[in-house]
Formats: structure tokens, C-alpha cells, sequence
């Protein structure tokens, strides 16, 4: 076997409101977006990157790692993941990293990822949500990798050198660098490929232990002994942990994250204001949608000069 | 991270590429001359590069009283590990209370990068910044002239004010055409500090192998007019309708997020908060619904005309004229009747 067959390759992905899909029903009356009424998807660009690792394995040998950070409901990224040839994923959640910035993010996931041991860590250039594309740069310096954002191609590989090339805005270049290195992937990359058929008769099944303790709470009555409904909980974990398809999932201790890095008290950023716009509107000048309304109003911007 | 230092200058990182400044960090010393005016302190650009002393000048006729210059061969390039370095060690050094970076894909590799290295907060793509004061809602403490970084939130017509209150610098990502640029004023003269870099060689991780650039597709901020379209124009054949209208009248296309992403029109056209800001003397919006993100890069245009077949289409409340209908009827209308060179006085 060679050195690189036994490549980590990391994965770090993000489940996100399909901000792309904001629908009438999505909306409020107040202009604001009911986020519960909003599909919650695979965010785009991590799926390039999902796709850019198993390019990699698939090239230079290697075991790929996806791990998101979120609610239980997240891991259905992450059975994505699987269905599409991930070899291992892993769900970070834990209440107390809720209200995370990208710096607490970044951190966290910093514990996580190091747990893994990856010599490539890779990432979407940037979440849709929030479009900021810093998580990724961040996780780098946290992790003491060499960044290189924007991957278009991975071009080789070769006695733990990769080289690659990356899109810079006004054109693209190739560059080298050493293992450990941390890539952000746009979505020109690749194409992700699609789901195998086989891995998702294998993999539906998958679940992580909250999943498994939400059925039981929905399935079982109220006042039923929480030690009880945990006993029923680490049953189920065992069958599926058999079958492997118990997804791991961690919390702060289980990374050894210092919960002072965490959550609001490991955000240094603070909301100071949330503003609602109200849009008086109707102010316009209208014209039809005839001919006749066309020719007014083109006359009406020469006339003020604003075109001819 | 630094500690709170209220005499701290504010920074711009003076981003340049082969020598040559883009508009960004000028615009974001117009912004920076006035932050620092409220604070009473200090503007002071940065200058990372390989022969770049003769554009300080520029830099103090926009507006910095100090450009800091390090100069070095090993700076040629941009690359992540070798300008954090430098770029933190003058950080920790002269304690800046704010620090502005252009969204450009080195601002946004390098300013995230700091914030990591700093342990302070960022904000990206703000689309204002202000100095204001912030009460702290959990133990009240009050926050005299903070940085407010502005910027639309996800989730509708929202816009949301970011302060960092404790964990300094500030530092905020802005895109181009955000903020307006100032005069140069030749007369200006700051002080240039030379740095040394003190980068070792170990500091350059990355080799760079090839590089190829090409101009940019278009230039929306010169535009005097801009025909932009969104989803609603339904296909990259559907922009070809609106390329011919901004042909006619001597203007530029620019595009929604939703019409990027789907493919319409190219990256370089995105207008909004993540995209370019623009003040044209008339914006024809097509087919676009006018959310927030969008509106923030385009509303201070001189005059909007919305063609949209949604009466509620937010575009059309911030628009001067409108019409409502079907952009497949009415853009080729428009077309014919200025290439008929008519419109009837
Ligand atoms: C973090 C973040 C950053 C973002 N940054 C930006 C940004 O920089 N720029 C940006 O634009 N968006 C940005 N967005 C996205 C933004 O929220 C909207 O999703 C996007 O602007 C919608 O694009 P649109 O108006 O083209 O599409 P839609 O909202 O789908 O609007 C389409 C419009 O076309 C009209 N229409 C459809 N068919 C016709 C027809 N035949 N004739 C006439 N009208 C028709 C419809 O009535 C509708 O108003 C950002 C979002 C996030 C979360």
C-alpha cells in the first residue's frame, strides 16, 4: 500500500435553509421569511466538496470523513453523504454551541475534525445562508493547515504535494502545497455525483442516537422513566451499531472543546440590532404594458434626460 | 486578540495586485476618514506587496495619515500564511480599534484568516458601518462607539447591526462600490512607515506554479445605465434580450443572485450585497423581485424602473416608474420603440 492509501480526508458540511427556493408560502406578511416553512437542503458547495474528496480517494486511495455540526435532524446530510460513497460521517450537536459565529464554529469543528487525524480537510467555499465564506479560512488557521480557498481542479498528487488550481475572482491559478492542507471548494469544481441506488437500500436506515431517542419519546407515553426510555434508546443503538449504521455523534466533551470557545461566550460577535424594513411602496409611476405605455415612458426618460 | 484600545487607528488593508490598487481600499478610506473623524483618531492603511512604496501615495491622497509599507520580495504573491503573519504582527503591535477589508477573494481568504489568528470577531459584506454606542443586554454594561457593522440578515426584510464590544480589532469585509470614493487630494501627504517583514522562507507554504487573468467581463459601477435581470427572465437565452437593450442604450447587464445561480448570467454581473454595488443614472430591473440582499446594492440609483408581473414585487416600492406585466412582452417593446428612436413628446 502505498503512503497515500491511507489519506484522511475530511469533510466538513453544513445543513441550511434553501434560501434559493423562498417561496410565496415562505414568506411572511411582514416581509420576513417563516424559516420553518423553508426546505432545509445540502448546502450547495459542500456537496462539491463531498464530491472533490471522493475524487480524491477514488484517485489517490484514502478514507473519506464527513462531519456536520447542527441539530439530529442534520444528519440527513449526512446519509447524503453516505448514499453517495462517504465512508464514515459524524454529527457534532450539543445546545451549547447554538448562537456559534463563524470564529465559535470554526473552533469547535476544529476539535472534531483534529479527533480525525486528516492530512486534507475540505469545505464548501461558502454556506448559502449567509454567503460569508469564512468558516472554512478559519477552520485553517485553527487547525495549522495550509489554506487554499477557491479549489476549481484537483490537478495531482504526489508524495503528499498536491498540487491544484484555484479560481482568484479575475482568473485562476495552479499552485503547490504540502499535506496538511485545507481546501474550499466552489461549485464550478465538479459535479456531484449522484446518489448509488445500492448505498441507499444500505445506508436509509442510518441514524444517529437523538434520532433514535426522539422516536422512542414520540413512540412511547409521557410520563414513561427517562431511564427506561434510555435503556429502550441504547438497545436500538445496538442493533444498528450491528448492522453499521449507528452514526456517531458527539458533543462538547466528546471533542474536548472548552466550552469558554463556544457557543455565545466563544462569539465575539453580538448582535447589536435587528431591524424590520418597511417598504411604503406605490410611489411609482405606472405605465401599461402597451405599446402606447412603452413609448410614454421611453419619452418621459428623454425628456428628463436619463436616456437619448 | 487585543485589548480594547480607544486611541487604536483605523485600518484599511490596502489590497493591490502587480502594483496597482483596486477601487476598494480607496473607497473604504472615504469610510475609514469618516469613522475615525467620530473617533478622533487616526486613518492608517496597510501595504503588503513587492515594489508597492510609490502607490502609498495615492493611499494618503485618499485619505490615510499613515501607510504602513512592508516591502518584500516574499510578498509578490498573495498568499494566506505570509500576509497573516505580517498582518498580525503589526496588529498586535500598534493595537488598531478597527480593521477593513475589500470582499474580494483575497480579502475574504486573508481578513477570516486574521480573525482566527486575532480570536476577534468579523462580519462580512456589511453594507454600512457606523460608531455608535451598544448596551449590552445581558449585564448592561454600556459600549461607547462601537463599530456597527450593518449588514441584511437572512430571513426576509431584515437587516441586522453586528458590534465585536470586547474582543478587538473590529474588523469588517465590504464589498466594492459599497461605500462611495472620495476626491484624491494631491496635497495630502501621510506618514509612510517601512516595515520589515520578517518573514522567514518556511512562512510560504504555497508555490505557485502557473497564473492566468483575464479582464473582467463587465464594469458595472461605470455604467450610467444597467439592465438587470432575475429569475423571473427564465434562461441565459431570456438575457439575451436584456444584453441587447443595455447594447442600445449604452449600458451594462447586471443579474440577481437567483439568475447566477441558475445559470443566466455570469458571476461578474451579480448585483447586491454579495455582488456589486452600483448608483446608476437609471436601473431597469427585469423580472426580479427586489429582496433585501439585492435592493441593498442598488437603491441608491437616480432612477428604477421595475418590469415586473407581480403588483407586489417589492422592487416595485423603491421603483420611480413601473410596469406591470410580462417582461417577454414588454422588454421587446422597449427595444423596438428606442431603436425606433421614439418615445412621443
Ligand atoms: C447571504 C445572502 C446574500 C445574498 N446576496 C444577494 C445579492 O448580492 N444579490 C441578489 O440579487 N440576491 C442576493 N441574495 C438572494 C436574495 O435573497 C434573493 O433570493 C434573490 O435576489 C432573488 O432573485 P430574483 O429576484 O431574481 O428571484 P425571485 O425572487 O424569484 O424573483 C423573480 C421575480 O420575477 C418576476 N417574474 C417572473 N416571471 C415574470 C415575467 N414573465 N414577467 C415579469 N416578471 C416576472 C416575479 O414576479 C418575481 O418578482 C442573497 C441571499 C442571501 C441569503
Amino acid at each position: 500500500m502505498s503512503q497515500q492509501a491511507k489519506m484522511n480526508i475530511v469533510v466538513c458540511a453544513k445543513q441550511v435553509p434553501d434560501t434559493k427556493n423562498i417561496t410565496g408560502q415562505a414568506m411572511k406578511d411582514d416581509g420576513t421569511v417563516n424559516r420553518s416553512a423553508l426546505p432545509a437542503v445540502f448546502n450547495p458547495e459542500d456537496l462539491n466538496a463531498v464530491e472533490a474528496a471522493l475524487e480524491l480517494r477514488d484517485r489517490f486511495g484514502g478514507t473519506v470523513h464527513v462531519l456536520t455540526m447542527g441539530p439530529p435532524t442534520a444528519s440527513e446530510i449526512l446519509r447524503e453523504s453516505l448514499y453517495r460513497g462517504a465512508d464514515h460521517v459524524y454529527l457534532i450537536t450539543d445546545r451549547r454551541a447554538a448562537a456559534s459565529d463563524t470564529l465559535a464554529t470554526s473552533y469547535i469543528l476544529a476539535c472534531a475534525v483534529k479527533k480525525l487525524k486528516p492530512d486534507i480537510v475540505l469545505c464548501g467555499r461558502q454556506a448559502i445562508d449567509g454567503d460569508t465564506a469564512q468558516v472554512g479560512p478559519q477552520l485553517a488557521e485553527k487547525l495549522g493547515f495550509t489554506l487554499i480557498t477557491y479549489l476549481e481542479e484537483i490537478v495531482a498528487m504526489d508524495k503528499a504535494v498536491i498540487k491544484v488550481k484555484r479560481n482568484i475572482g479575475n482568473g485562476w491559478e495552479v499552485v503547490k502545497a504540502r499535506l496538511p492542507v485545507l481546501l474550499t471548494v466552489m461549485d464550478s469544481a465538479n459535479t456531484p455525483r449522484p446518489r448509488a441506488a445500492k448505498r441507499i437500500m444500505k445506508y436509509k436506515k442510518a441514524a444517529v442516537k437523538s434520532e433514535l431517542m426522539k422516536k422512542i419519546d414520540e413512540k412511547l407515553p409521557m410520563d414513561y422513566a427517562a431511564d427506561v426510555k434510555e435503556a429502550e434508546c441504547q438497545k436500538a443503538c445496538g442493533q444498528l451499531a450491528e448492522k453499521g449504521l449507528l452514526i456517531q455523534q458527539w458533543n462538547l466533551e466528546d471533542i474536548g472543546a472548552d466550552l469558554a470557545w463556544c457557543g455565545m461566550s466563544g462569539s465575539p460577535t453580538k448582535v447589536h440590532r435587528i431591524q424590520s424594513i418597511v417598504l411604503k411602496g406605490g410611489q411609482y409611476k405606472e405605465f401599461p404594458a402597451s405599446d402606447d405605455g412603452v413609448n410614454k415612458l421611453v419619452g418621459e426618460l428623454i425628456e428628463d434626460h436619463t436616456i437619448g | 486578540m487585543i485589548e480594547v484600545n480607544r486611541q487604536g487607528e483605523v485600518w484599511v488593508f490596502a489590497e493591490q495586485e502587480e502594483g496597482k490598487l483596486s477601487d476598494v481600499p480607496l473607497e473604504l478610506l472615504t469610510k475609514a476618514r469618516e469613522l475615525a473623524g467620530k473617533l478622533n483618531v487616526h486613518v492608517a492603511a496597510v501595504l503588503l506587496g513587492k515594489g508597492v512604496a510609490a502607490i502609498a501615495e495615492k493611499l494618503s491622497a485618499h485619505g490615510a495619515d499613515k501607510v504602513y509599507v512592508v516591502d518584500d520580495d516574499k510578498l509578490a504573491h498573495y498568499q494566506t500564511a505570509s500576509y497573516m503573519k505580517v498582518v498580525c504582527d503589526l496588529i498586535r503591535k500598534h493595537k488598531p480599534q478597527i480593521c477593513l477589508y475589500g470582499a474580494t477573494p483575497i480579502g475574504r481568504d486573508l481578513a477570516p484568516t486574521i480573525a482566527s489568528a486575532m480570536k476577534c470577531g468579523l462580519t462580512a459584506d456589511c453594507t454600512d458601518l457606523q460608531i455608535g454606542d451598544h448596551a449590552d443586554p445581558a449585564t448592561k454594561e454600556n459600549h461607547k462607539n462601537l463599530l456597527l457593522q450593518i449588514r441584511p440578515a437572512f430571513g426576509g426584510n431584515i437587516i441586522a447591526t453586528i458590534v465585536n464590544p470586547h474582543r478587538w480589532p473590529q474588523m469588517a469585509t465590504v464589498r466594492e462600490g459599497v461605500m462611495a470614493m472620495s476626491q484624491a487630494d494631491a496635497n495630502r501627504k501621510g506618514k509612510i512607515v517601512a516595515v520589515a517583514s520578517g518573514l522567514e522562507k518556511f512562512e510560504l507554504p504555497v508555490e505557485l506554479v502557473e497564473s492566468h487573468r483575464r479582464p473582467k467581463k463587465v464594469n458595472l459601477k461605470a455604467a450610467r445605465i444597467i439592465v438587470a435581470g432575475g429569475a423571473g427572465v427564465g434562461s441565459k437565452d431570456g438575457f439575451r434580450m436584456l444584453f441587447d437593450l443595455a447594447n442600445l442604450l449604452g449600458g451594462a447587464v447586471g443579474g440577481s443572485r437567483a439568475a447566477v445561480d441558475l445559470g443566466f448570467v455570469d458571476h461578474d454581473h451579480q448585483i447586491g450585497q454579495t455582488g456589486t454595488t452600483v448608483r446608476p443614472a437609471l436601473y431597469i430591473a427585469v423580472g426580479l423581485s427586489g429582496a433585501v440582499q439585492h435592493r441593498a446594492g442598488m437603491q441608491e440609483s437616480a432612477k428604477i424602473l421595475a418590469i415586473n408581473n407581480d403588483r407586489e414585487a417589492p422592487i416595485l416600492s423603491i421603483a420611480h416608474y413601473g410596469i406591470v406585466g410580462d417582461l417577454n412582452i414588454v422588454v421587446p417593446k422597449l427595444i423596438k420603440t428606442i431603436r425606433a428612436g421614439a418615445g412621443v413628446k
